[in-house]
């Protein structure tokens, strides 16, 4: 269980704890400038991670009806 | 079909159907032509939009399971509700349904402003945008009259699917074909303006950011029409199960933002709230008028049915959770009879703040946010088993919170203008925040100090609900 709990402050950290560090325009990935392509990277880590919890959660291994 | 069935699907609602039914409420006009505008005027600080629903989603994981299991539990219809039931008070109750009113009137002034650009726009001008907006409240009040709420959950799929085409191929086409791709564009944007694609050091900051996207977080899921919809699935598993999409949903915004900087250069000079025009004058610039018209349809449909859903729920809140509190005696049949005389009415107050306001979209969604925000404190403790916060707590925080909302707005005050000895980090703090931590201390203080009177009524007021 703890571990889930870990993980739910990972994107908070990895987009708002690191914003002053990636704030800038070079190099350019994807075409986006870096804090652009930052952001857009942890919205798909975001939603790998949130599969991650899913996964290690017990409480979806039950049916349907909780 | 009862009344649990119409208003909250009889719970029975699965994954893709809340995922859709929500979608439909989180992505308004605001998506469509605000994110441009902000990208437009801003720059990086719109990235803020594509955020704050983000990191929401991971809130949601573990908010809204917890939410539905006692709604279920209390066969809970509306967000009112869950505040009457939790806390044990009614009056608790009306104050939740008042701020969820004062809060959705800038949603729908935003909605309004969408549709009123559009039709003005797209006529080229023909129809000017105080003309559109009456045509555009005057449609929304037919509209809502006719369909109800249940009418808009297919027409908010059609919706969907239209402004993700639409956005995904402008935001890509325009790019390419005025630069030749996104690096040559984001170049060229910076070589003209430099500094802009990187949050400023004060004003929009990096402090600003943080506090405005936990601001949002926190009041993502306050809205009364979103939280009731939340009462519509059909198990909690449902929600974590959409966490994990939802974030991949949000990329569309994306390209919203990308039509708003290829505007930049292409349509320059739109200054304050003509920065929401960006995407439609550069779409004009670019394409012939029929497919104007097409982009037009899918905006009408993004403004007409949140805007519907919104002018819904704030006539039901009012003749449901606050007037029937009050005359406890009257039929539903009234309710509803009240409710549909209730629209056109807060329809005109939505026309007034529309032509008397020369907010961007984006203020006045913080605004709005910044109001139902005030909400969540009081809701978070309530999930927890021992709540130290009793009914004066929670009251007494959520009109603190809202006096400071609507002080700081109405003297347009930032932390700066009232403490100019605070570091720049601090003063680039979205105000909300102020009035949400004010919010939590009156809360605590005045649960503690009333903690004696609560214990005494309970025994009591439990038999009264």
């Amino acid at each position: 269980m703890k571990i889930i709990y870990i993980l739910t402050l990972v994107p908070f950290i990895g987009i708002l704890g690191f914003l002053p560090f990636v704030n800038k325009i070079e190099p350019y990935v994807l075409g986006m400038p870096f804090n652009m392509f930052w952001m857009a990277m942890w919205v798909v880590l975001t939603s790998a991670i949130l599969g991650i919890m899913y996964k290690l959660d017990p409480r979806n291994r039950e049916g349907d009806q909780e | 079909m009862d009344l649990e069935q119409w208003t909250v699907g009889g719970r029975g609602f699965g994954a893709i159907f809340v995922f859709l039914l929500m979608a439909g409420e989180i992505y308004t006009t605001f998506s469509f032509l605000g994110g441009s505008g902000w990208a437009y005027g801003k720059g990086a600080p719109a990235l803020y939009v594509l955020i704050y629903i983000t990191l929401s989603y991971v809130l949601s994981y573990w908010l809204l399971p917890e939410i539905w299991r006692y709604a279920k539990e209390n066969k809970l219809m509306s967000q009112s509700d869950f505040f009457v039931s939790k806390y044990k008070s009614p009056s608790l109750g009306i104050l939740a349904a008042l701020v969820g009113v004062v809060s959705m009137i800038p949603v729908i002034v935003v909605q309004l402003k969408g549709l009123g650009i559009i039709v003005s726009e797209a006529s080229y001008g023909a129809i000017s945008m105080s003309e559109a907006v009456w045509m555009g409240a005057i449609s929304l009040t037919i509209y809502v009259m006719i369909s109800g709420i249940h009418g808009s959950v297919w027409t908010a799929v059609i919706k969907d699917i239209m402004m993700v085409a639409i956005i995904g191929f402008l935001g890509i086409y325009l790019p390419i074909h005025y630069f030749g791709g996104f690096q040559p564009m984001f170049e060229a944007i910076d070589a003209a303006k430099p500094g802009f694609l990187k949050f400023p050091d004060q004003g929009l900051s990096v402090s600003w950011f943080i506090s405005t996207v936990i601001l949002l977080v926190f009041g993502f899921y306050m809205w009364p029409q979103v939280f009731s919809a939340v009462y519509s699935a059909r198990s909690g598993k449902v929600f974590r199960k959409n966490a994990i999409i939802s974030p991949l949903y949000t990329l569309m915004l994306l390209f919203v933002f990308f039509v708003g900087f290829t505007a930049i250069l292409k349509v320059p000079g739109l200054v304050g709230a003509d920065a929401d025009l960006s995407l439609l004058r550069l779409s004009i610039e670019t394409f012939d008028p029929w497919f104007i018209g097409i982009i037009g349809g899918a905006g009408l449909l993004t403004a007409l049915v949140p805007g519907s859903m919104l002018l819904m729920s704030v006539a039901t809140l009012l003749a449901k959770n606050v007037y029937k509190e009050f005359a406890p005696d009257v039929s539903d049949r009234h309710i509803v009879r009240l409710a549909k005389f209730l629209v056109p009415i807060i329809a005109l107050i939505a026309v007034y703040f529309t032509l008397n306001g020369g907010e961007t979209m984006s203020a006045l969604i913080l605004m709005g946010y910044s109001l139902i925000t005030q909400l969540f404190p009081s809701l978070l403790f309530s999930l927890k088993r021992n709540n130290p916060i009793n009914k004066f707590g929670a009251i007494a925080g959520i009109i603190t919170g809202l006096a400071i909302v609507i002080c700081i707005t109405l003297s347009q005050s930032t932390i700066g203008t009232l403490f100019p000895s605070l570091p720049q980090a601090a003063k680039d703090l979205n105000v909300g925040i102020i009035a949400l931590a004010v919010n939590f201390i009156v809360m605590i203080t005045v649960s503690i100090a009333f903690r004696k009177h609560a214990v005494q009524l309970e025994p009591k007021s439990v038999n009264d609900i």
